[in-house]
């Protein structure tokens, strides 16, 4: 018998775990939001808009966050009516649920890939996104993430893979960067082991050893746990004076709290994933005089941001916490897309989705050939008082390009100056032979100064290039 | 060595909450030999209960230390009618099936009570509010907090408090009559089903305090947070000997020191192989070692193979 209740123990501990995969599944119909009625009488095109976000476990306020913002898109596109192909489009929304579970991530995908489709935004996390973005690659689906930002999802060659935001190489980097103006020495990194804490966190340690940052040690959680004090007390015997964090708020904000609890002085840093309302919710006052970085620029200082919190406030009666402007932008991305195409084929609109240059919320939207955001620039963020507080924007706008740009300009002008000037010289020499050489020479040496200066010109904005590129 | 120290507190501590919700696991299944596992669910709600309570009180403007008082009392209470709610409805209808239909209901029940509580309180988490003074002690280099020192003390308090109840009291004796033979126990006299029903409400009431302890100690609650933990604590009473109440102290203390130790020095000990992140298979490692060789738990007793 005793043998007996250890076989049924174990397989109950086993059906439990499983059945925690199965109970994710549940909420998905409830989320799904339900079709609008349409109207029988004119035929319509129904596009068929594919979103995948964790709607359940601990990143479900972000999954919802994410889904918001693509529903306000869908909501505005139909309102405004589009017409393609010279049929009224009817945008609807598939809402999918992932979990944030990368196996879960994929069965969704084969789910929209089977319902065929027309484009999916989404996922959420990178370590969903990267094995989804296989499927959608295979079947030809367009795809746009909102804040997926490993660099991996990107770089696999699909030519069906997007994102509206800066990846975590850039991220990184910038963190970096701001660690060592800090004035900071040593830095113990803790990262949750998803594609996007670990991507982040790699990053992160790259650029901080290249600055001359020790990296005194690399610690793991999940990206479901709640208890850190194990981890923090390895930590604290490393007196490190910077926690990195590579992971999401729900770890974050209790992470911050313990730390303080534990006596460990050293600052905490961390990416998008803790730059929430929701972690200094969660961290109390742990997180006040904390930093995090944000990819693009803060809403406030966009053009069209007020008005889109005012917006999405207004709709859902809730705070933005993170990419719901994001997601906005990829389904309007998506659908301009669609519209300079004049189709909603895939294999139709997808060559236009990677020469999109659309004016979003969050920025310029254009890519690059492998589909990441040209020029995504990152902003740095303090905690203060309860809010996040803007300090700085690091890279955006290219500014390697633009200097490039500057010098092929540079050069152009002292090219056409020393045209003129040689052409100067020959008709002054043609007209008056003897004594207006002296002239010439004077006219010549004039045109040398002006050589003289643009090629200095080139030199410094030579200079200023090499400085942006060390920069970054 | 003050690390040590340090990591042998996070681990007393955190072993104290797996075992005031072993406690109400064991407590259960010493009399009726079902592995309620719907009793991590009970704990959330006991949480998530005490925070609607607490906050809404402490907005209203009452004292803290009276709102959080308020809140553990509605929180035990709505956790004693959901646990008679359970028993009422799910199991005791069941208690003639045989034994693998009352767990495969217990599965359910966790997972509809999960999805209600969604449903209740939404899918964000929400932040328990602050009931006690922040005091912050250090000894030996090693830091810890009035919360912690009151988790284990409230976790030893209540495991004295039930032995007391079910070898000194009426009730207890009864209990302990059921738990040996039902059938013989209702022919003396005994009303089985108040006797169940009993120990469902008292299991339950011990969730909720449980719940208020890991509320008060993250400061963060969630509708699933009572999946892993219910788990842990599932483990840590089999780890003492399921049914043993001394037993499922023992193991939830000796599983939060080894997790504890685990996630400190498992990169050390690997080399680097293995990451602090692995922290959670120590836990099921226990379980499975303890039963391949010690099936009955470290003070196993015959209430580990009765029904």
């Amino acid at each position: 018998m005793r043998a007996k209740l250890s076989v049924v123990a174990l397989s109950v501990a086993a059906a439990f775990t499983l059945s925690a995969c199965g109970q994710k599944e549940a909420p998905k119909q409830a989320a799904t939001p339900a079709a609008p009625v349409t109207p029988a009488a004119k035929p319509e095109l129904v596009v068929k808009l594919g979103h995948v976000a964790p709607m359940t476990g601990p990143q479900a306020h972000l999954g919802k966050d994410n889904e918001n913002g693509a529903v306000l898109a869908i909501e505005e596109l139909n309102a405004k009516g589009m017409e393609i192909g010279g049929a009224k489009v009817k945008f609807e929304l598939l809402a999918e649920d992932d979990a944030a579970d990368p196996k879960q991530g994929a069965i969704v995908a084969q789910k929209l890939v089977d319902a065929k489709v027309n484009g999916v935004i989404g996922h959420l996390n990178s370590g969903t996104t990267i094995p989804a973005s296989k499927l959608y690659a295979d079947a030809g689906i367009p795809q746009i993430s909102g804040s997926a930002t490993n660099p991996k999802y990107t770089q696999q060659g699909f030519a069906t893979a997007f994102r509206v935001m800066a990846n975590d190489v850039q991220q990184g980097k910038s963190l970096g960067e701001f660690a060592v103006k800090q004035g900071l020495k040593t830095v113990a990194i803790v990262d949750d082991r998803t594609a996007y804490g670990q991507g982040l966190a790699d990053e992160f340690k790259k650029s901080a050893e290249a600055a001359g940052i020790k990296v005194v040690a690399s610690e793991y959680t999940t990206d479901k746990a709640t208890d850190f004090k194990a981890i923090l007390t390895k930590i604290k015997s490393t007196k490190a004076e910077l926690v990195f964090f590579g992971g999401m708020d729900a770890q974050g904000g209790p992470m911050a709290k313990q730390m303080k609890e534990l006596g460990i002085k050293a600052k905490f840093l961390g990416g998008d994933g803790v730059c929430t309302p929701e972690f200094m919710k969660l961290g109390g006052p742990a997180t006040e005089g904390q930093f995090c970085s944000l990819p693009g620029m803060p809403l406030e200082k966009l053009a069209k941001g007020p008005e889109f919190r005012e917006k999405f406030t207004k709709k859902f009666g809730a705070e933005i916490q993170l990419y719901a402007p994001y997601v906005y932008d990829a389904v309007m991305v998506m659908a301009d897309s669609m519209k300079r195409a004049d189709s909603v084929e895939a294999a139709k609109f997808l060559p236009m989705v990677g020469k999109t240059k659309f004016d979003g919320v969050t920025a310029m939207i254009e890519f690059d050939q492998v589909g990441d955001l040209k020029g995504g620039a990152i902003s740095i963020y303090q905690y203060k008082g309860g809010k996040l507080e803007y300090v700085e924007t690091l890279g955006g706008a290219n500014p390697v390009d633009s200097v490039k740009a500057d010098v092929k300009e540079a050069v152009a002008d002292v090219k056409d100056a020393a045209k003129a000037v040689a052409g100067a010289a020959t008709a002054v020499g043609a007209v008056a032979v003897g004594e207006a050489k002296e002239a010439a020479k004077a006219a010549a040496e004039a045109g040398k100064d002006a050589v003289k200066a643009g090629a200095e010109a080139v030199k410094s904005a030579a200079e200023a290039t090499k400085a942006a590129a060390e920069k970054k | 060595m003050d690390i040590f120290l340090q990591q042998i507190i996070n681990g007393l501590v955190q072993g104290s909450i797996y075992a005031l919700v072993a406690l109400g696991y064991t407590m259960v299944y010493g009399i009726m030999g079902l592995i309620n596992f719907a009793h991590g669910e009970v704990v959330m709600i006991g949480t998530l209960v005490t925070i609607t309570v607490a906050s809404s009180l402490i907005k209203a403007g009452m004292p803290v230390a009276l709102a959080g008082l308020a809140g553990l009392s509605a929180s035990v209470l709505v956790c004693m009618a959901l646990g008679w709610g359970l028993e009422r409805i799910a199991y005791r209808p069941l208690r003639n099936a045989p034994r693998l239909t009352p767990l495969i209901t217990a599965i359910g029940m966790s997972i509809v009570l999960q999805n209600l509580a969604m449903m209740i309180w939404g899918r964000n988490y929400m932040t328990f509010p602050s009931l006690l003074p922040k005091v912050d002690f250090e000894f030996a280099g090693a830091n810890f907090t009035m919360i912690q020192v009151i988790i284990v003390l409230v976790s030893a308090a209540t495991m004295g408090g039930l032995l007391l109840l079910v070898y000194r009291t009426k009730l207890g004796m009864a209990m302990r009559a059921t738990a040996q033979n039902p059938a013989v126990a209702s022919l003396m006299g005994v009303n089985i089903n108040r006797v169940i029903a009993a120990a469902f409400i008292i299991g339950s009431a011990l969730g909720a305090l449980a719940g208020v302890m890991v509320g008060g100690y993250y400061e963060i609650a969630h509708y699933q947070m009572g999946f892993m933990l219910g788990l842990k604590a599932f483990t840590a009473a089999v780890l003492g000997g399921i049914g043993n109440l001394a037993g499922a102290m023992l193991g939830g203390i000796l599983l939060g020191i080894i997790e504890a130790l685990g996630a400190g020095y498992i990169g050390d000990l690997t080399g680097g192989f293995l990451g602090s992140h692995y922290q959670d298979i120590f836990a099921f490692v226990v379980l499975i070692v303890v039963l391949m060789f010690k099936p009955s738990g470290l003070f196993g007793e015959k209430t580990g193979d009765r029904a």
